[in-house]
């Protein structure tokens, strides 16, 4: 929002007549030129910058009517609420549903606190220096690891090192790992738009760096340490690679009982369906129905981050 | 300063440098504050007016490669001493900033805060001081139906009012105050000059300003600063109709420059 005042506030004075770039000696009629020149430079880039956002909705739109066309046959009470039969040509995916929304759930509680904590040790407590230096390198190196790198590290250290077998627990840790510098990064951005008054404000109450963190800068940091949490479990939420390794199997048509328990999930069941089934064709369907259902979780996911985030708001300023 | 002998020195500022980096901001500046008295810091925009408030409860220590020299004396006591706690020094020496900075939360937690973060648990005894400052500061009649409301809702003159409330709700000896009533109009600000009337009974108070009336009105004692250096302090009547120097003298009839 601020970008966009700023930008219109730049603009509009780009746009003010006689903006000191007329020579003294031009007559008024070059003037006027210019004049019209600049306008229509003015409108070009505009209609420029609105078809680049508009683009971006209309490839959402597509996506998803796309997935609605060829996947609502598939959708229906039982799909959602049953296990899989038949070596996985009818029947529902309940089993991925469930595994999936645990899994999100657990990279969550793994990355948010470590996330946040590191946030908050580079952006309140480091002193500027080398160490923050290296620290920040190694932050920005993970986060372009490709997700696949991810899954053989989650299977040589969770599942085997570690011992937890293929589990939702070594899913969650790897899924986790894989969002950290993600949240990292919204956490640090959401501590920087926190206005310095208010930290000092509260030192100056003879608050402790603590006392003023935690009652008052994370507070108000809150709504953008949790979106970015959310929308950084949202993209885990989707991803193949991390799990196939460390937590998903091909089938299992029980829930899960405990958190070393195998589990199935929506993106590796399509993966599954589409190239490594016995009737790839048969169940297109299907495997449309488990992509709408997804998007749709993902969609969710970030719907409640919106939401949750302009009821935050509202209740600060309100 | 002859009328003020006899009264307490609340603090004590000795031959006091300050250095943002490599660029200094105050030199060599050594002036008192007396206790249950205002002092009005005055002086061109960039003089160090803020640094000094600022090094008088060591918010200072906050702004990365900056260094003091020379000494700050709280009863007696330097404030830079290592032994010294900066959280309960600041609790002693409380400030208000130049724009109100209420916190995000309810009116009454703002004021609850810093009896809150000093240990104070009691629901009674924090409602019971919640409602004495806001009367204290002149806050309360307006805000009494609201307290359990956003304290970004109010206006810029109750939001500063409610920030001085805040400052004095954990008891400070001195009250520095930056510059409290330039985002106000006139009505705020009178508020808070005949607030800081009142509350020297009590405190010692130390205001920045650029409003000349403004120091005329509510100041004891007025200290003159340029570029960083103590040019003039005295008496306040003293100061306004008879100053020893003539850049004072411009400086306060505005020909300075
Ligand atoms: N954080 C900072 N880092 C570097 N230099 C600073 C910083 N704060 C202030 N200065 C410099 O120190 C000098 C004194 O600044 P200060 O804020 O104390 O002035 P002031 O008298 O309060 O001015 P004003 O009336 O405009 O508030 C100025 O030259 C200013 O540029
Ligand atoms: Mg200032």
């Amino acid at each position: 929002m601020t970008d966009g005042s700023i930008s219109k506030k730049a603009l509009k004075s780009l746009s003010l007549p006689g903006g000191g770039r007329g020579r003294s000696g031009e007559n008024p009629g070059d003037r006027a030129g210019v004049q019209s020149r600049r306008k229509i430079i003015q409108r070009v880039m505009f209609a420029f910058f609105k078809a680049a956002a508009v683009i971006n909705a209309i490839a959402l739109m597509i996506i998803v009517s796309f997935l609605v066309a060829k996947g609502y046959r598939a959708i229906n009470w039982s799909f959602l609420t049953e296990p899989p039969i038949d070596s996985m040509t009818k029947g529902g995916i309940l089993p991925c549903i469930v595994g999936t929304l645990c899994l999100s759930l657990g990279a969550i509680i793994v990355a948010l606190p470590i996330g946040v904590a590191s946030a908050v040790y580079l952006h309140e407590y480091a002193r500027p220096g080398r160490v923050l230096r290296l620290i920040r390198l190694g932050i920005n190196n993970l986060a372009g690891v490709p997700s696949v790198v991810f899954g053989l590290f989650g299977l040589a250290f969770f599942v085997v090192y570690l011992q937890m077998g293929v589990s939702i627990l070594a899913g969650c840790l790897t899924l986790g790992a894989l969002t950290l510098p993600v949240i990292i990064g919204s956490a640090e951005e959401a501590l920087r738009a926190v206005p310095d008054t208010y930290r000092e404000a509260s030192l100056g109450l003879g608050a402790t760096k603590w006392q003023t963190i935690y009652r008052v800068v994370l507070p108000a940091a809150l709504p953008g340490v949790l979106t970015g949490a959310i929308l950084g479990i949202s993209r885990a939420a989707g991803e193949t690679a991390p799990i196939m390794f460390t937590a998903a199997v091909f089938f299992t048509p029980s829930l899960p009982t405990s958190i070393f328990d195998e589990i199935m999930a929506l993106p590796y069941h399509i993966y599954v369906l589409a190239t490594a089934g016995t009737e790839i064709e048969k169940t297109r369907h299907l495997q449309y129905g488990t992509a709408l259902v997804l998007i749709v979780l993902v969609l969710g996911l970030n719907l409640v981050a919106i939401i949750y985030r302009a009821r935050l708001r509202k209740r600060r300023t309100g | 300063m002859d009328a003020d002998k006899g009264r307490a020195k609340k603090m004590v500022v000795k031959n006091l440098s300050f250095f943002y980096g490599g660029s200094k901001a105050l030199t060599d500046v050594s002036l008192d504050f007396y206790a249950n008295q205002v002092t009005a810091l005055i002086g061109p925009s960039g003089c160090g007016k803020s640094t000094l408030l600022r090094c008088l409860n060591r918010m200072n220590d906050l702004i990365p490669y900056s260094r003091s020299e020379g000494q700050v004396l709280l009863d007696g006591e330097s404030i830079y001493d290592p032994k010294v706690d900066v959280v309960s020094l600041r609790r002693r020496v409380g400030m208000v900033f130049q724009k109100p900075n209420p916190f995000p939360k309810t009116i009454f937690e703002n004021v609850a805060y810093g009896l809150r973060v000093n240990g104070v648990k009691d629901r009674s005894t924090i409602e019971q001081k919640v409602e004495d400052t806001l009367k204290n500061a002149a806050l309360w009649e307006e805000v009494k139906e609201r307290l359990y409301d956003s304290a970004l809702g109010l206006s810029g003159g109750q939001q500063q009012r409610l920030c001085i409330a805040r400052a004095l709700a954990v008891e400070p000896e001195v009250v520095l105050m930056d510059e409290p009533a330039s985002a106000l109009d006139p009505i705020a600000t009178q508020k808070i000059e005949e607030l800081i009337h009142h509350l020297k009974k009590c405190y010692t108070i130390i205001i920045v300003t650029h409003n000349m009336q403004q120091a005329a009105r509510v100041s004891d004692v007025t200290a003159f600063f340029y570029l960083g250096k103590l040019i003039e302090a005295g008496v306040t009547d003293t100061i306004f109709t008879r100053p020893k120097l003539k850049q004072t003298e411009e400086y306060i009839t505005g020909r300075f420059g």
